[in-house]
């Protein structure tokens, strides 16, 4: 299912999300990387974050007239953020995760408790990404953090596609993908084996 | 002013590389696309919008702009030897204010960002010495995603050509989608420790498509580029017919009681550029 959705978006809108659907995001996004996560554990949220989504994101930005723009903007790594990411959402209960390569167990049930879903968006789409920010609200910890590490609030206008790969009903898309993979592993040991044999 | 020239060469190179795509990486990724459907077909489709939009706006097509690598060719007569390190750094901190680039070189302890790309051994710059009076210098933007998805095996040299394809296979297998998949997998086959990573790494400069020159070398590129396809994995780990584009290979003969294996994983963004110097000093930038 293809959908909009724009923020604050509800936890029960949250909950209506299943694993493979594509949405499209209106409204605030925040990055945050390792450090920022340790920094809002640490120092508590910089504004209000429930009901936006979180980005995994260390962004190229420029500034104009000393207004700041985004140049690039792709998804990092979601991986790293796991030792986190549950202890963020129980404490800052946003309601998308927006990254790439997926996250692990603690984090799919973390989602399942608080109502959130992780969404996969494209690896290294970082112009396509900047396309649809259309504003630098704020930035917090810049001099601190620097630039990839920093949290920066983004004003986003149909942001995606996104794809649900982690819902709040305990369903991952990387643990089907993985098991399908593991059974074609087998099957690719046994082609070369059998090619030298 | 030839110093100035070489130099803005080395910054349009350098933007070249970030902002477009090689087109043999596009004509692959295309392709792929017309063999997939559903979820894969919609993340090769995104990644071809991005690319073509960071083309036509000059825009890094990755935030992740990458460390800076360089591999310079020179000629063992090239008159301009002495001022070339000098010019790559300065290159590298201009080409990140100016296009701009993430600063992307921190401290590897304390995590402290120098802010221009610039700090130990950063820019990296591997140099070559060759025959004759030129000079060709390779812009390689290389991206730590997928650098993190790097191995070495020291495989014992009984576990032969079987061990080597096992041993490729499983690791790209156990990367996944972290790599931003469809790439290109870099292989170093023998030498040592470092020469296989750093054969590797060379192996990423060919064009994809491109083969190794010796027969049995290519069908080997061939049938591991088959083999990881059969995984499944798919573009970014979503499932799919495509998790590689090609399989570069790059050997060195090796002592005969090691059989060093090195990878290194290049993201759908592999990212190419080169400046030509000759030794009048004409610049040309490819």
């Amino acid at each position: 299912m293809e959908r909009m959705l724009a923020t604050p978006i509800s936890e029960q809108e949250a909950r209506d999300l299943h694993v493979g659907d594509t949405i499209y995001l209106t409204g605030t996004m925040f990055t945050a990387r390792d450090e920022a996560h340790l920094m809002m554990l640490e120092h508590g949220a910089p504004f209000c974050v429930e009901g936006l989504a979180l980005y995994h994101c260390g962004p190229v930005v420029k500034q104009d007239d000393g207004k700041w723009k985004i140049v690039s903007a792709g998804p990092t790594t979601s991986a790293r953020m796991e030792i986190f990411e549950e202890r963020f959402l129980e404490r800052f209960p946003v309601r998308i995760i927006v990254g790439k390569g997926g996250m692990g167990e603690k984090t799919l049930a973390a989602l399942e408790k608080v109502g959130a879903v992780y969404v996969h968006y494209t690896g290294g789409a970082g112009a396509l990404a900047a396309r649809a920010i259309s504003e630098v609200t704020n930035v917090y910890w810049l001099s601190e953090l620097g630039m990839a590490e920093a949290v920066w609030a983004l004003s986003v206008k149909e942001f995606g596609p996104l794809t649900v790969s982690m819902d709040s009903h305990g369903k991952s898309m990387y643990n089907k993908i993985t098991g399908q993979v593991q059974k074609n592993l087998a099957r690719i040991h046994s082609q070369i084996e059998r090619r030298e044999g | 002013m030839e110093h100035d020239e070489i130099r803005l060469a080395l910054v349009e190179a350098i933007r070249k590389a970030e902002t477009i795509l090689p087109c043999d990486v596009v004509a692959a990724l295309e392709q792929a696309k017309e063999s997939e459907q559903g979820l894969a077909r919609v993340q090769l489709e995104t990644i071809l919008k991005n690319a073509e939009i960071a083309r036509a706006g000059s825009i890094p097509m990755c935030q992740d702009t990458g460390i800076q690598t360089f591999i310079v060719r020179v000629g063992v007569s090239y008159p301009g030897l002495s001022s070339l390190r000098a010019l790559i750094v300065d290159a590298v901190s201009q080409a990140t204010r100016e296009i701009p680039l993430r600063p992307n070189a921190v401290h590897p302890l304390t995590g402290e960002n120098t802010g221009n790309n610039v700090g130990d051994h950063v820019p990296h710059i591997t140099w070559d010495l060759i025959d004759g009076d030129r000079c060709t210098i390779h812009v390689l933007p290389k991206g730590g995603g997928s650098e993190n998805c790097s191995a070495l095996k020291m495989l014992p040299p009984g576990d032969g050509i079987t061990g080597v394809k096992r041993f490729i296979v499983d690791h790209v297998v156990a990367c996944v989608g972290r790599p931003c998949p469809p790439g290109i997998i870099g292989v170093g086959i023998g030498g040592g420790a470092d020469l296989s990573m750093k054969l590797a790494k060379l192996s990423l400069l060919r064009p994809v498509g491109a083969r190794h020159p010796e027969a049995s070398i290519a069908s080997l590129e061939e049938e591991l580029r088959d083999l990881i396809n059969e995984s499944g994995i798919g573009p970014m780990g979503l499932g799919g017919k495509t998790t590689c584009l090609d399989v570069h290979i790059e050997y060195a003969h090796r002592h005969p009681a090691s059989l060093p294996v090195g990878i290194i994983y290049q993201c759908w963004a592999d990212r190419r550029a080169r400046v030509e110097i000759d030794a009048d000093g004409r610049v040309e930038v490819m």
